[in-house]
């Protein structure tokens, strides 16, 4: 799924990266294919070029290795809201056939099951970037027809949500999310059974090409350097 | 002018109950001593605000301190849920806690006005979300009078106190900080008293790349507090303690762990 979405991440990109999985498929993609990729972290840092994954989005080597470091109120209005950043890298909680997320609460808002932390940066990178790309497991709590919550909606752009499972893309009429492409080992079934709605599968579907030896070393480090750091 | 002041002196004259009170730092910087010591002084009814809540909030929150909080994200980063805010919102223990709720570029925005003596901010935000909807006290939409384009106010943020933590400060009281600056500089000027917690008092303040200076007349009170972000981080002083942030899950899953650990730690 790692691998998956950093090959969705082209070369000399500018792309605002969320904590977790987004930023380790990020890095993923500056160490492997996409060495001119720009990553800018909410805390303010651009072009950050980090040695080991971060925990936070703003560990001290984000901003070490950054090109520029910004106030946060600049980040989002001149950087974000200015209309200079080419992809959004996000995580959910839940997502709809639609592509909206939820990032805030699992339930009622009022009394919820499970207060997830909200929204943070994401209702305005999703509205504001050229293309956003999602990072979430598939499975039937995780893809629901209608979210507990609506924490984020994508804006006019183009959307691809990466799983582990397979790759989805909105239709082109219907704009509802379909799975366009199918993990090696994973099955049109088992994705169907892990979809909260009628999936809809795409009649070109196509196979992700399995991970290179290349790729699984790279991210193997990246993430024993992480553990190695904590 | 930004007295100098023992830590717990600067809390005592600053910082009552009730008060709205902002303690930030974006993941630098944060400044945890002196969220222990308003835990220690036993503050009550707290309208606490911050961007990400993080460890700091969760101790205040599970500690009793607050009646509300404003914030953008309430988790512990790279690790999970914040246990204690999940508690509060979710069973209303130890005391019920009223949340408004924003994105992090209307908290950032709402703090830029409340620095620039404005009573709101316009942005370009919240579109389509039921953000829109839970906090519609505080998220109106506005038309620009220019365009016609369809825009999104907030309220500016003016707490009663701003507290942060900066690398150093002089004997005269101006602060020097620098490496992610967050929203350090729109948290003093917003707010209406302020306290900075410094790493150490310096001599003098050298001129360093990127670095921001306070002058000591924007500031209300300095105090000085060695480790005062541990476990966050101070640059070029101390790095982030990602440990702690990793082992915090489970000293704040169980209410009854949770307040031996504070008793030992921080009481």
């Amino acid at each position: 799924m790692t691998v998956a979405a950093a090959r969705e991440l082209t070369d000399r990109t500018v792309c605002f990266v969320g904590i977790g999985l987004p930023s380790t498929a990020a890095n993923l993609a500056r160490l492997t294919h996409a060495p001119r990729t720009v990553l800018v972290y909410e805390s303010g840092t651009i072009g950050s070029k980090p040695a080991t994954l971060p925990l936070s989005i703003g560990d001290g080597q984000l901003a070490e290795t950054a090109d520029a470091v910004v106030p946060v109120p600049e980040i989002f209005n001149y950087w974000l809201q200015g209309g200079r950043i080419d992809v959004g890298f996000l995580g959910a909680a839940q997502i709809d056939p639609k592509g909206n997320l939820n990032s805030t609460v699992i339930g009622d808002y009022e009394t919820p099951k499970v207060r997830l932390p909200g929204g943070g940066g994401a209702p305005e990178i999703a509205a504001m970037v050229r293309e956003v790309i999602v990072i979430i497991r598939q499975a039937p709590r995780t893809f629901v027809e209608r979210l507990d919550f609506r924490s984020s909606v994508p804006g006019g752009g183009s959307m691809v949500v990466i799983t582990d499972l397979g790759v989805l893309r909105p239709d082109p009429e219907s704009a509802e999310l379909t799975l366009t492409r199918i993990h090696p080992g994973a099955s049109v079934d088992e994705a169907r059974e892990n979809t909260g709605w009628k999936l809809r599968v795409s009649a070109d579907l196509e196979e992700t090409e399995p991970p290179s030896d290349e790729e699984l070393r790279v991210l193997r480090e990246l993430k024993q350097a992480l553990e190695a750091a904590v | 002018m930004g007295e100098l002041l023992q830590l717990d002196e600067a809390v005592r004259d600053l910082v009552h109950d009730g008060d709205s009170v902002a303690l930030e730092g974006f993941t630098h910087l944060i400044p945890f001593a002196a969220g222990h010591e308003i835990v220690r002084q036993g503050r009550r009814d707290l309208i606490l605000i911050r961007m990400t809540p993080d460890l700091i909030y969760d101790q205040l929150i599970g500690m009793g301190c607050a009646g509300k909080l404003v914030f953008s994200w309430g988790g512990n980063p790279g690790v999970g849920s914040l246990h204690r805010f999940r508690d509060a919102v979710e069973h209303d223990w130890p005391v019920p806690l009223e949340i408004e709720e924003h994105s992090h570029a209307g908290m950032a925005n709402r703090y830029a006005a409340g620095a620039s003596g404005l009573p709101f901010a316009v942005l370009r935000g919240y579109a389509g979300t039921e953000l829109m909807e839970r906090s519609s006290d505080t998220i109106a939409p506005i038309t620009c009078p220019f365009t016609g384009e369809e825009l999104v106010a907030v309220p500016a943020i003016r707490p009663d106190v701003g507290i942060v933590h900066a690398q150093r400060a002089d004997r005269e009281g101006n602060v020097q900080l620098w490496g992610i600056i967050g929203v350090q500089k729109e948290i003093v000027l917003a707010s209406r008293r302020s306290l900075v917690t410094v790493e150490e008092v310096v001599d003098e303040l050298e001129p360093r790349p990127g670095a921001i200076v306070l002058p000591t007349w924007s500031v209300t009170a300095v105090a000085e507090a060695p480790h005062g972000a541990h476990p966050s981080y101070a640059h070029d002083y101390y790095d982030r303690d990602n440990g702690f942030y990793r082992g915090w899950d489970e000293v704040s899953r169980e209410r009854e762990v949770f307040r031996e650990w504070m008793e030992g730690h921080v009481l």
